[in-house]
């Protein structure tokens, strides 16, 4: 019996769906990663498709991170997984003080995925890591069977040389300290949650702030030696991060609601869907932690830039060592802020 | 049980409506306001019109909310 | 003026009135709603100190008997059958669990934010049983009633509700038969009134001669509110007052009240931590039967069982506060709770975990630390 293959012919163009031969390491996976993925984030690295990226780096300190990206729907106003998980693993690094530089992309894959939304995913990685000045260098791609996960899911895993001599750092906080927000917080788990159901009921022009921060975070690190801590407010939202600093550097920490920027549209979102926009997640901002004497000129230079142009001080350190974070509210009451506990759903109460 | 703001109907279909929210739609069930027409608010509780309201009334609790975020002193 | 600004106002008209009251004034706030909002607001910290919100059985979810969650997790079992909730009634546990778990262990559990989305979701997916968790007070209800005939007006064979709403006024008037019970006045709810109309809370005034203000939901409105009662027990009176009247007016909405009293009738219902109030609840009326997920299913409650220790019962009714309860912040948490006050957000346990436990620690230290120095 004989039996003709073809040897090379690309993705037929009737093939309009991931099947399970993509992920089989046969010729099926040859042709997703030659016409599909190479040509959207092709680089020295990649072009050799060796089984591991091999890269020279200087002496010094190398962050290293790695995350998961999960989020349905695939895409969203203002950004999609694709840019989430490039923006994700670089501010990641970025709040640590790194200079992200490269980044290995896994992907799974569902039996079924629209091939024509799988390109413009890989199109959003590229695009997010020009926007952020990292290469994709290494990677890998499985397929699952329809039904044994939700579309796709990325992981991304990222290194970055730590800038010599400067550290960050939760235990250098002290009394007096004063905190920084990088812009309007709860933007993207709002726009998320419009878009699933059964909040369908629901027109909102909300978008992601899915953004990467490196360029905001390096110009801050360079012009404003006094920043003494970042951290990135994704899931348990601004209010994840404020209760941890205060609660791991011991010291109180009031923070005042009405210098917290939010958009009017997210507040009126969250007012609907009856969430406390503190407890929902941000992609795109930073938590910026400075000397007083230095507020100022931090604040300055976050505003100098697109993606911190609505930047704000939102609160101070206090003497007292008790660990809290005290909110002073819009209407002036105080309570203590406390991490989420997790999920947040939608209420009618 | 008691979430509930108002909107202005933007479009209406039957017992179905469209309100505004902020610049957000949403869908909303007008069986317990039908004399609600374009143009009028309501209070929006649950996906369901439960009271029609004056524009000043609706105007006035928007305010409180909107108020909230105004900033003591200008921000440095 | 700013709000902070309006705020300082109306709570040095408070500190001023309760000074001159001269004795401690406990307000029952009926609406979890309130309880939450308060919370958040921080108007605790705002208020003198012998003046006192109890948070009131006003949080649906909390109220939920057990055996009406566990009946609800024990139709999830059924391979047919979808459920649709409120996000609300997620995380309240039964005896069995909550729907959350149900989920993880495969029932198909959805979340809909309006009871029409339910009936939508039955009309999408003709060979699913949908079985709508019909939980709330008379804000909620005629949105139920509306789902329900929707359903028989398109012939919807495989929709249901499984009916929990209860009543306000019969758990107030209950409360207060109590002998037992410190409450010297209501901030009645608000949306709920929106139905019912605060003509609605006259028994509460006339026959127990008790205070009632009906009062928005913003900190402003809330502590407006409080002042309204403050002010009627330093002038030694016993009104209705309607402070919300945008909103609210005296004889509620017609039409929400007509859409109830179509589908519903009045029955005896159990509350959790508190037990059976006679016409407390509401049951479909036997001509929307067919939609009746109790009979479709033949679902009959089992007995409730109180957990051991579990004070919710006395919080609810205003005789202890959550930090009085032995399991309160040691066992029983938001995470893993174990009295129906901690399960909901608006519970009054769960409000005071999230936003005022840590503030009574601190105000313990502070005072602690003041002795040492004095």
């Amino acid at each position: 019996m004989t039996r003709t293959e073809p040897t090379s012919a690309p993705i037929s163009p009737h093939a309009q769906r991931i099947v399970l031969a993509h992920g089989g390491g046969g010729q099926l996976t040859d042709e997703l990663i030659e016409d599909i993925i190479r040509p959207r984030l092709n680089n020295e690295w990649l072009e050799a498709l060796d089984d591991s990226a091999v890269l020279s780096v200087p002496a010094g300190n190398l962050a290293f991170t790695t995350d998961s990206y999960v989020v349905q729907p695939l895409e969203f106003p203002g950004g999609d997984i694709g840019r989430l998980a490039v923006s994700g693993t670089v501010n990641d690094l970025a709040v640590c003080g790194a200079e992200p530089a490269h980044i290995a992309l896994s992907l799974i894959l569902e039996e079924g995925l629209d091939l024509e939304l799988l390109r413009r995913m890989l199109d959003s990685i590229a695009a997010a890591a020009d926007e952020a000045g990292v290469r994709i260098v290494t990677g890998d791609t499985k397929v699952v069977a329809r039904g044994q996960a939700d579309g796709m899911y990325i992981n991304t895993t990222g290194v970055g040389m730590i800038r010599p001599g400067r550290s960050l750092g939760m235990a250098q906080v002290q009394a007096g300290d004063v905190v920084l927000v990088s812009g309007e917080i709860a933007d993207h788990g709002l726009a998320v949650m419009l878009q699933r159901e059964p909040q369908t009921a629901i027109r909102s022009e909300l978008k992601s702030d899915a953004a990467p921060l490196n360029g905001l975070i390096a110009r801050l690190l360079e012009q404003v030696p006094e920043v003494i801590f970042l951290r990135d407010p994704t899931r348990g939202g601004l209010a994840g991060v404020i209760a941890d600093l205060a609660e791991r550097t011991g010291l109180h920490l009031v923070i005042d609601e009405t210098r917290i920027p939010i958009r009017q549209e997210t507040l009126y979102a969250a007012e609907m869907l009856g969430l406390d926009p503190l407890d929902v997640a941000n992609e795109g901002k930073v938590v910026v932690v400075v000397r007083p004497n230095a507020a100022d000129a931090a604040l300055e230079t976050l505003r100098a830039d697109p993606l911190g142009c609505r930047a704000a001080i939102i609160g101070q350190f206090e003497g007292e060592a008790d660990g809290l974070c005290e909110l002073l509210t819009d209407v002036g009451g105080r309570r203590i802020i406390q991490k989420p506990y997790g999920e947040e759903l939608p209420r009618i109460c | 049980m008691c979430l509930a703001l108002p909107a202005k109907i933007v479009e209406k279909d039957g017992e179905d409506a469209w309100v505004l929210l902020g610049d957000a739609r949403m869908k909303v069930n007008l069986v317990m306001t039908p004399e609600a027409e374009v143009d009028d608010w309501v209070l929006v509780h649950a996906g369901f019109a439960i009271q029609q309201l004056s524009e000043e009334d609706a105007l006035e609790t928007w305010q409180l909310i909107d108020d909230l975020r105004q900033p003591e002193e200008a921000a440095s | 003026m700013t709000i902070r600004a309006q705020m300082s106002r109306l709570t040095e008209d408070l500190h001023a009135c309760a000074d001159r009251l001269g004795r401690p004034a406990s307000f029952m706030e009926v609406c979890g709603t309130h309880t939450v909002n308060a919370c958040r607001s921080g108007v605790h910290s705002l208020m003198p100190s012998t003046v006192r919100l109890i948070s009131g059985p006003g949080c649906p979810v909390c109220v939920t008997a057990q055996r009406y969650i566990d009946a609800l997790i024990e139709l999830g079992r059924d391979d047919d059958v979808t459920l649709t909730t409120y996000g609300d009634m997620m995380r309240v546990a039964g005896a069995g669990g909550s729907l959350e778990l149900a989920r993880s262990e495969g029932a198909d559990v959805r979340i809909v934010t309006s009871t029409m989305e339910a009936v939508e979701l039955a009309r999408r997916e003709p060979g699913r049983q949908v079985v709508f968790a019909a939980v709330g007070f008379e804000t909620t209800a005629p949105a139920t009633a509306a789902a329900v005939l929707a359903a028989k007006r398109d012939g919807l064979a495989n929709f249901t509700v499984l009916p929990c709403h209860k009543l306000v006024l019969p758990a107030m008037m209950a409360l207060l038969a109590d002998p037992e019970a410190q409450i010297d006045g209501f901030i009645c709810p608000g949306h709920v009134s929106v139905i019912i109309g605060a003509e609605a809370y006259r028994p509460v005034v006339d026959q127990h001669a008790k205070p009632c203000v009906v009062t928005g939901f913003e900190a402003l409105q809330i502590m407006d509110g409080i002042l309204a009662l403050t002010r009627q027990l330093e002038a030694g009176e016993t009104k209705l007052e309607n402070r919300y009247p945008q909103v609210v007016s005296n004889e509620g909405n017609p039409k929400a009240m007509a859409l109830i009293d179509k589908v519903f009738q009045p029955g005896d219902s159990a509350w959790r931590a508190i037990g059976m109030i006679a016409r407390s609840g509401l049951d479909l009326r036997p001509d929307y039967a067919e939609f009746d997920a109790f009979q479709r299913y033949g679902i009959t409650l089992g007995e409730d069982h109180d957990p051991p220790g579990c004070r919710c019962g006395e919080v609810i009714t205003g005789k202890c506060a959550p930090a009085d309860c032995p399991l309160f912040g040691t066992v029983c948490t938001p995470i893993y709770p174990i009295g129906p006050c901690m399960v909901s957000s608006e519970g009054s346990c769960q409000a005071w975990f999230k936003y005022r436990r840590q503030e009574m620690k601190h105000a313990e230290r502070r005072a602690a630390q003041e002795e040492i120095v004095s």
